[in-house]
């Protein structure tokens, strides 16, 4: 990615941009300022913030994204049971729930003995960094392994809002066509794990092919693997849980080898004191201030 | 949609350039949109008509320049162009590609107005005005 302006370009060979040289409109009381910043810049300098307390409290964050009602919080529900009976109990979670109204998915999941933070966007379609970072007030990372995000239902405005995580999972649901991930590019593009959810649907879904929902997603050039799952019946959960616990191994011995990034912090959250540090009022702390 | 949030932040970036300038107005704003930023301009448009009012870019232009999709093949090393949904080489037809444009979302450039006299600089060097820029005041 270019380091100028956040664009796609990949190297010094890329063409130049095509933007307005600087001062190129003189000869009037006007000046021509050549940015190149990213317009979601202040997003993303919230969501690297997200990720450094993350980091510190070696906490893998998991932003999961779909259409309405592909079951994500059904999916959730079936990884807590499933995570809870690996040897030493699992990894410990917390979910933070996003929808424009109610918290029927959070209590959902803390049925299941799970801390679940809701986030109501009240209209928003998508969760932003500043609302995670928000929701951080409510969760003590220091007493987690793994962090669920589970987007609002929308397979567009999600895509473009980094909120810090770790690893980015859409649900692509049996029952909504296999050429999804051709119709909502922008996100299958990105994503580090798609799920065919409801898979036990299949065999009555004759117009549904899972090679072809994963041609799709090769389409974007995209080599994330792509395999069926049924919260209801189990088919490919072991499969997800192995992808999680690899992840959650993997992030541990990738924040091992390097130090935590505490200049895009701000400042370090040391030791215990500061992991469970007080997201409270105060928490609108430096790093994360808006201007 | 999303656009009225990415807007918000255009704006408020926009209004700390100019504010950092000591400009008077911003006479236009462009931005590079990638087809795979997943904003779309014509939304983008609106929501700025909306966004703009009251605020020191209130008379400013908003262009867009929109960078195609380039892929390079990461098994024979050609570049070529491609569709949103279909990345694929045009040489050797592999799917192993890497995006090297298309989904930029970037602030490009700002034109100020930095004088003293004429607040309005609105229609100055601009191509491409912004619809319903009468409508509010």
């Amino acid at each position: 990615m270019c380091q100028s302006c956040g664009c796609a370009s990949a190297s010094v060979s890329a063409p130049p941009h095509p933007a307005t040289a600087d001062g190129a409109a003189a000869g009037g009381p006007t000046r021509t300022i050549d940015v190149r910043q990213a317009i979601l810049a202040d997003n993303d300098r919230i969501a690297a913030h997200n990720r450094a307390h993350f980091d510190a409290a070696e906490v893998l964050v998991v932003n999961l994204m779909s259409s309405p009602g592909a079951g994500k919080t059904a999916l959730l529900e079936a990884t807590v049971g499933a995570l809870a009976q690996r040897p030493g109990g699992g990894p410990r979670l917390a979910v933070i729930e996003g929808d424009l109204e109610t918290d029927n998915d959070a209590r959902r999941i803390r049925a299941r003995g799970v801390p679940a933070v809701q986030i109501t966007t009240g209209g928003a379609c998508h969760l932003d960094a500043t609302m995670i970072h928000d929701a951080l007030d409510d969760l003590d990372l220091a007493a987690l392994d793994l962090l669920f995000i589970e987007n609002v239902g929308n397979l567009v405005c999600p895509a473009g809002f980094d909120l810090g995580h770790h690893h980015a999972v859409a649900l692509l649901a049996t029952t909504e066509g296999d050429d999804k991930p051709a119709k909502y590019p922008v996100l299958f593009r990105t994503v580090d794990l798609v799920l065919i959810s409801k898979a036990d649907l299949l065999p009555y879904l004759d117009d549904f092919s899972t090679q072809r929902a994963e041609a799709a997603v090769r389409a974007l050039a995209n080599e994330a693997p792509v395999f069926p799952t049924s919260a209801r019946d189990g088919t490919g959960l072991q499969g997800w849980i192995d992808w999680l616990v690899a992840r959650v191994a993997q992030n541990r011995e990738a924040l091992a080898s390097r130090p935590v990034d505490a200049a895009a912090h701000g400042h370090v959250h040391g030791g215990r004191e500061g992991l469970g540090h007080a997201h409270r009022p105060a928490a609108r702390h430096a790093g994360a201030d808006r201007p | 949609m999303h656009e009225l949030a990415v807007c918000r932040s255009l704006l408020a970036e926009v209004a700390g350039l100019a504010g950092r300038n000591g400009a008077d107005a911003v006479i236009s704003i462009t931005v590079g949109i990638g087809p795979l930023s997943g904003v779309e301009p014509g939304l983008l448009r609106r929501a700025f008509s909306l966004v703009r009012c009251g605020t020191i870019a209130q008379g400013a232009a908003l262009r867009f320049e929109t960078p195609p999709i380039r892929v390079r093949c990461r098994t024979c090393a050609g570049v070529s162009t491609a569709a949103a949904n279909r990345l694929l080489c045009a040489h050797c037809g592999d799917w192993r590609t890497e995006l090297i444009s298309g989904d930029e979302l970037i602030l490009m450039s700002v034109e100020l107005e930095c004088g003293t006299d004429g607040r309005n600089g609105e229609g100055a060097g601009a191509g491409a005005r912004a619809p319903g820029a009468a409508a509010e005041a």
